[in-house]
């Protein structure tokens, strides 16, 4: 069952040259996609490949340039006020920065006590027993102590559960988490991650996972699409896209992440030369050509690729496929 | 004799919460041409550790104590102005963290790399001009950047303009603090590929500090793990990462997601400890799954497994 569709879904932005002038910056430019009910999609790209862009926009949190929105079979891309205020309540998100996206004057009780305030979903006996039940989830126990704590009192791993908890305590559908991880300490990020997989599994949650890391990706997401430059360059399985890799700009991706092995230090890794273009300035044709090591004269530079099914869920949009 | 030795080294920051012990005891030696990684946590105190090579230091430093000692000669007790004149950047330089913050934006690049030659040396602005094109040249930048304003250049471009600006004198000793952290992994690859190449031409002596485990195996010779202001751990990279002894490197081995092998990542419970008020015993035993009687007593000393190899667990005094 398909909970959120996103229909060549373009963000601009413009963005100032000069005194007079601006220029568009396409940070999203036509991705379609969409995500069925429980499952986590992960989006994978570098800075400036419009992955939180994208994350944002599909919480209608953005304003769209062209494209369409649908929520559980709703065009909810012209919502307004009160209608879009009820898609608040089932759409969240969990933000990067946990030590600037909780409110430092605020006890844990009252930032988990907000949106159900906001959203009039419960109050009283019943708003506290929900706090309670959400800090249990994210395993901040006893919660009654955590409750009663603010955030300074907490570690960066504590904060970013109290960011899980807050935007769990509604019971959405769809969860946008970008970047969760970013800021955790090594040792507690694979933690933040299983804990997110099991509420997701165990209430059904729809989530969007964007991510910088591959690797992490392989392993707590049920697909993988790979941005580049504003635009889906490969979608498929965890399997397909990080075993069998097909773009080149996702091969290139996975080739310079360095995993723990000594033999690391004797060789050079291979690696594509050039950084990626500023989205105020997308290459004509593939938006990945003068990159490519597999570059096609006269086809890559002139004709744009679209995402194309090569395997049965194994999305890539490139020209040797 | 290797070419940097640090022993028993000491750094205390006294705060409103108390002495924080960044670096405690902490020895470890660099041979010619050999890096070293130094891997841990936020909080663990590397950065220090590397601030404390520099002798850049905040004010409210508590105690600096143990021996630092380069080609034999100790630098712990040379004055500040010897210090600064002989050794800061001429033998021991060093590329900060934070590619995008750590140039002066209203300076031209050549004048920002050439401006430690100028001022302690008397080269000539011509003669600077040309050392700052071989090393612009040397560390893959084109000669046109030297004029060019640090807002012009791409993150990667900055951080290639700070290794340059740490080699202007020829130093033994680099210091590399989370030099890609603020970079894209591609660009990262980038970078590190062009470490591993200076390292070899300039037979350089690098201390690289990172929180990745897995970044440090991409340059360095040996590993040392840094938990809580101690070294948990130092050894050849092959030992480290195959064979590790602290119960502290396998865990942080066993958390890291990895793109080949399909064993899920696992995490260390609890959360790293308050240096101001660090746990009894070893630091790491509220963490640590084999924990047994001594462990909350007494903090074991660094266990000399092998020449090279050294932990810091009370499981090895054991056997």
């Amino acid at each position: 069952m398909e909970l959120l569709k996103l229909e060549n879904l373009s963000v601009h932005f413009q963005v100032r040259k000069g005194l007079f002038k601006t220029t568009p910056s396409k940070a999203v430019d036509g991705v379609s996609l969409s995500m069925n009910k429980g499952e986590t999609l992960a989006v994978v790209g570098e800075s400036g490949s419009g992955k939180t862009t994208l994350g944002r926009a599909s919480l209608r949190l953005l304003k769209l340039t062209s494209g369409r929105i649908f929520f559980d079979g709703v065009d909810v891309t012209d919502l307004k006020d009160k209608e879009l205020q009820r898609l608040r309540k089932r759409a969240q998100a969990i933000f990067q920065d946990p030590y600037s996206s909780i409110n430092p004057f605020m006890s844990i009780r009252e930032v988990l006590m907000e949106p159900l305030a906001i959203h009039k979903a419960a109050e009283g006996k019943e708003a506290e027993e929900r706090v309670y039940k959400a800090l249990a989830d994210v395993k901040l126990t006893p919660e009654e102590e955590f409750a009663a704590k603010y955030p300074h009192m907490l570690s960066g791993g504590q904060r970013q559960r109290v960011g899980i908890a807050r935007a769990l305590i509604l019971n959405p559908d769809y969860v946008v988490a970008d970047e969760p991880v970013s800021m955790v300490d090594a040792s507690s990020r694979a933690e933040i991650l299983h804990l997110m997989r099991s509420l997701q599994q165990k209430y059904g949650i729809t989530f969007l996972y964007i991510t910088h890391d591959i690797a992490s990706a392989k392993f707590f997401s049920d697909r993988i699409a790979v941005m580049y430059l504003g635009r889906i360059v490969e979608l498929g399985s965890p399997n397909d896209v990080v075993k069998d890799p097909l773009h080149p700009y996702t091969q290139a991706l996975i080739q310079a992440v360095p995993e723990p092995d000594p033999a690391n230090r004797l060789h050079e890794r291979k690696v594509i030369p050039g950084e990626p273009p500023t989205p105020t300035n997308i290459p004509k044709g593939c938006r990945f050509h003068p990159r490519c090591p597999s570059f096609m004269k006269s086809k890559c530079d002139v004709i744009d690729p679209s995402l194309a099914e090569v395997k049965p869920g194994h999305y890539v949009s490139c020209h040797l496929y | 004799m290797p070419r940097l030795q640090v022993k028993d080294m000491r750094l205390y920051y006294s705060t409103l919460r108390g002495v924080v012990r960044a670096v405690d005891y902490v020895s470890f030696d660099i041979g010619e041409g050999e890096a070293l990684g130094i891997v841990g946590e936020s909080g663990s105190g590397k950065t220090s550790l590397g601030l404390s090579l520099m002798r850049l230091l905040p004010r409210n430093v508590h105690t600096f104590e143990g021996s630092i000692s380069l080609n034999g000669t100790e630098l712990k007790t040379l004055p500040e102005e010897e210090f600064r004149r002989n050794v800061r950047w001429r033998k021991i330089a060093m590329v900060f963290q934070g590619a995008m913050n750590a140039l002066n934006p209203v300076l031209r690049v050549e004048d920002q790399i050439a401006e430690p030659l100028l001022n302690t040396t008397s080269t000539s602005r011509e003669e600077a001009r040309k050392r700052v094109e071989d090393l612009l040249k040397m560390v893959g930048l084109s000669k046109e950047v030297a004029r060019r304003y640090p807002h012009e250049l791409s993150g990667g471009m900055k951080q290639r303009v700070l290794i340059a600006m740490a080699l202007i004198l020829d130093p033994q000793i680099l210091i590399m603090d989370e030099p890609t952290s603020a970079l894209d992994v591609s660009i990262q690859a980038q970078i590190m590929n062009l470490m591993k190449r200076l390292k070899s031409k300039l037979n350089l002596s690098i201390l690289f500090i990172t929180h990745d485990i897995a970044l440090a195996s991409d340059i360095c010779d040996r590993l040392g793990v840094v938990y809580a202001g101690e070294l948990a751990e130092i050894g050849p990279s092959e030992t480290i990462l195959t064979a590790p002894k602290h119960p502290y490197t396998q865990l942080l081995l066993a958390s890291i997601p990895k793109l080949t092998g399909s064993e899920m990542p696992k995490f260390i419970p609890g959360q790293t400890p308050d240096l101001a008020n660090p746990p009894s015993g070893c630091r790491f035993h509220p963490r640590c799954p084999y924990v047994f009687q001594p462990c909350s007593q007494q903090n074991p000393s660094l266990i000399i497994l092998n020449q090279q190899h050294s932990a810091r667990c009370w499981l090895l005094e054991k056997s």
